[in-house]
């Protein structure tokens, strides 16, 4: 039974068990909904979520810890000597799962029997032809180790899926046996529903917490591996980007400093045009523009956020690149030899970034009391004696919060730079020169045929996790600011 | 402050500070003050008492045109300072509200160090050619606000951070600080203790000497206390104003009657 079928299984069983448990909630109070303790819909959605919440838990656990004990299972089973020379366990791993799924649809297509599928023992040479035949990727020749692990495998995935759904409807069925036998008048199902959904919020803000953390450990392992293959120090501290995607990475140079370079260099052109436009939008809006300018002008700023970077990618390639190109490259000051540059990048960066520091700022110098600029015309300051003196004092905290976030985002950003900065990895002080950027750089890396085994792709997650921590500290930065400020002029 | 106090006692015989003439204030469509003559005199403390909304605070605001940073307000009518018509034209608000001056219901400091409060004014008017000359001007408006003896060690620290009615005071040092003709205060005491109330108290009865100060109050004991004049608002009308001893002993008007006597508001 696929997954599909058995959600709609369960959810039906919590739709019956709603019905029933209503019924029955109303049927024992005789019919007249005035002697219950709870609205009707209580009892029913009591019940419908004692038969669906327990069954879609042990679903889900089911789903996350099942292939870690058919892993550990299978690796068992897979004798030392068939690992081969410069492989590993985790590629034998990944070529008996592709075997097992090319029996399973080879089954599914009805080029082989079940029966066969379960039991060919002898001639592997024609069951790797067969399934090749069968359209099936199958890398190399099957050898026994393997076929064995990948029967195996297969018949642990079917009974433990089969497993699966008799425990998961078995635990719908009992939750709703149990949500209707508790049924009665005097039952508070408003009190047990309210409980429940708690629960369910409490659920849902978890899974938002462990998937940060599921992200951050899938880096660091990773990057741990990177790390064993290739020296840290390299790393942190080469000079030079160079991978060679030929060899196991042996040649290749992986220091990171001229990406983190390139980053820093675009980030801060970036910066440069988006804080001071974006905060004087922001004063302008929240002090001088009328309600209707504002009403007209915040949405349309806005707006700017909402564009997809990609489209400012394009901007950048085709019209801020070029334009530099016609005032700086050969035919204007010569300092410029391609669209593609820090400054293309960092302009059509800062543009996006606009929105972000103008529309915080502005939330910001809102929260200033009115009181603060009260006190301030009261003592005859005019408006931007003000907001010079005391608004923007006042919202300074939570302005640099603004702008360390927007930094962060600049920080983090990759379409504009893939397409506006170029891919030259490079030390330079010139705006004009193309440069890349750590961001630009993990795609390049993992685009293409990777091998997720040698350190030219696994750099991708030591530059991710690089960037997680810059990036991250970044915003701890600006919270604690934010936090440390916020209460100065209450 | 140059110009010396020319008589000792105020009194309806000399000129008034403020005089206003058939004033009226909308907001938006509503009409908040309707026909308000009124005559403010010089170094005398006025008290503005009514119930909630009678739009004394409309009124006091009009002094100082702080009613132009409310966009729908309009005001009509006439208010000369000192014989000059203070919503003509030629005014300039900002310089207007240097010599009206104005503290607040809610003490407001900026989040600045206490100096810098105090030397806020000063500074954006250059009043003060350097250093020094600013040091004597905060020193001196300190001092005439009563606090210089609890902060002359603390000018660093900021004046956020000092209790309420010591913050209140040092808003309205602040408001000296400009060298102001007129003080407003819009209900300076309301979110303070009694005893920060009766320090208030004490030092507007001080800065009598020196200013013309309107108090917008809710307690008919602060007016009776602080006050020379008295005036009473009631749903947007001056109802009655006339030396306090006469508000509170005998009022003319049957409403001024039943609101000192507690019977509304």
């Amino acid at each position: 039974m696929s997954l599909f079928w058995l959600v709609v299984i369960v959810l039906a069983i919590a739709f019956v068990g709603y019905v029933a448990g209503r019924a029955r909630a109303l049927a024992s109070a005789g019919g007249d909904m005035r002697d219950l303790h709870s609205l009707p819909s209580y009892y029913g959605a009591n019940v419908a979520m004692k038969a669906a919440v327990p069954a879609f838990l042990i679903l889900v656990l089911w789903l996350l810890v099942q292939p870690f004990v058919i892993h550990s299972n299978i690796s068992g089973m897979i004798p030392e000597g068939s690992v081969g020379e410069g492989s590993s366990l985790g590629l034998v791993m990944a070529e008996v799962r592709r075997a097992a799924e090319g029996l399973d649809n080879a089954v599914a297509t009805g080029q082989m029997t079940d029966d066969f599928a379960r039991n060919a023992r002898a001639d592997f040479n024609d069951i790797t032809t067969r399934l090749k035949e069968a359209g099936q990727i199958v890398t190399s020749q099957i050898t026994q180790p393997i076929m064995r692990a990948a029967q195996s495998y297969r018949i642990m995935v079917s009974t433990g899926n089969l497993y699966m759904t008799i425990v998961v409807l078995l635990a719908a069925i009992a939750g709703g046996l149990w949500g209707i036998r508790e049924t009665n008048a005097e039952f508070r199902a408003r009190n047990t529903v309210e409980r429940g959904i708690r629960v369910i919020l409490f659920s849902a803000a978890l899974i938002a917490v462990l998937t940060t953390l599921g992200i951050v450990l899938s880096l660091v392992f990773n990057t741990v591996e990177f790390f064993r293959l290739y020296p840290a120090m390299d790393f942190f501290f080469g000079l030079t980007w160079s991978p060679s995607f030929s060899g196991r990475g042996g040649s290749s140079e992986l220091g990171i400093l001229p990406l983190l370079w390139g980053t820093f260099y675009i980030s801060f052109v970036a910066l440069a045009v988006a804080v001071p436009i974006g905060l004087f939008a922001a004063v302008y809006l929240s002090e001088y523009a009328g309600p209707k300018v504002r009403a007209v002008a915040k949405p349309l700023l806005e707006i700017l956020a909402g564009i997809p970077t990609i489209v400012y990618g394009l901007f950048a390639l085709l019209t801020v690149g070029p334009l530099l190109l016609s005032a700086f490259g050969d035919n204007g000051l010569g300092i410029m030899k391609a669209g593609t540059a820090v400054m293309t990048a960092g302009l059509v960066m800062g543009v996006m970034l606009i929105p972000f520091v103008s529309s915080l700022s502005d939330d910001i110098i809102n929260a200033v009391p009115q009181a603060m600029r009260d006190g301030s015309y009261g003592l005859g300051a005019t408006k931007s004696e003000t907001v010079k003196l005391v608004i923007l004092p006042a919202a300074l905290p939570g302005i640099v919060g603004a702008i360390l976030l927007a930094a962060s985002r600049a920080i983090g950003e990759t379409m504009i730079v893939v397409l506006g900065a170029g891919a030259a990895a490079r030390l330079s002080l010139n705006p004009f020169e193309a440069m890349t950027t750590v961001t630009a750089k993990i795609v390049s890396q993992l685009t293409g045929d990777a091998d997720f085994a040698s350190p030219v792709a696994l750099v991708a997650f030591a530059l991710g996790m690089t960037l997680f921590v810059v990036t991250l500290g970044l915003n701890i930065v600006a919270l604690y600011i934010v936090r440390k400020y916020r209460e100065q002029y209450d | 402050m140059n110009e010396m106090p020319n008589l000792e006692q105020a009194s309806d015989m000399t000129a008034s500070k403020i005089s206003a003439k058939k004033v009226q204030v909308y907001y938006g469509a509503t009409h908040a003050i309707i026909d308000v003559d009124i005559e403010i005199q010089p170094r005398s403390v006025t008290a503005f008492i009514g119930p909630s909304g009678c739009g004394k605070s409309t009124f006091l605001r009009t002094l100082n045109r702080m009613n132009d940073t409310i966009d729908i307000c309009r005001v009509e009518g006439s208010i000369k300072i000192d014989g000059e018509d203070i919503y003509d034209a030629k005014v300039d608000p900002v310089q207007l509200r240097a010599k009206v001056g104005m503290v607040f219901q809610k003490p407001n400091p900026f989040p600045k160090s206490i100096y810098d409060n105090v030397a806020y004014g000063p500074r954006i008017h250059g009043m003060a050619r350097n250093k020094s000359q600013l040091d004597d001007i905060v020193v001196s408006s300190l001092q005439k606000a009563g606090l210089w003896e609890e902060v002359k060690n603390r000018l660093d620290e900021p004046g956020t951070g000092m209790s309420g009615g010591q913050q209140q005071r040092l808003c309205i040092a602040r408001a000296i600080a400009v060298s102001p003709e007129v003080i407003l205060m819009d209900e300076p005491c309301s979110a303070l203790d009694p005893i920060a109330t009766a320090k208030v108290e004490e030092l507007i009865d001080e800065l009598r000497e020196n200013y013309t100060i309107v108090i917008v109050t809710h307690s008919m004991q602060q007016a009776a206390r602080v006050s020379q004049r008295t005036a009473f608002f009631h749903l947007g009308i001056l109802v009655e104003e006339g030396s306090t001893e006469d508000i509170f002993t005998n009022p003319k008007d049957k409403r001024t009657q039943d609101y000192i006597t507690g019977r509304f508001g």
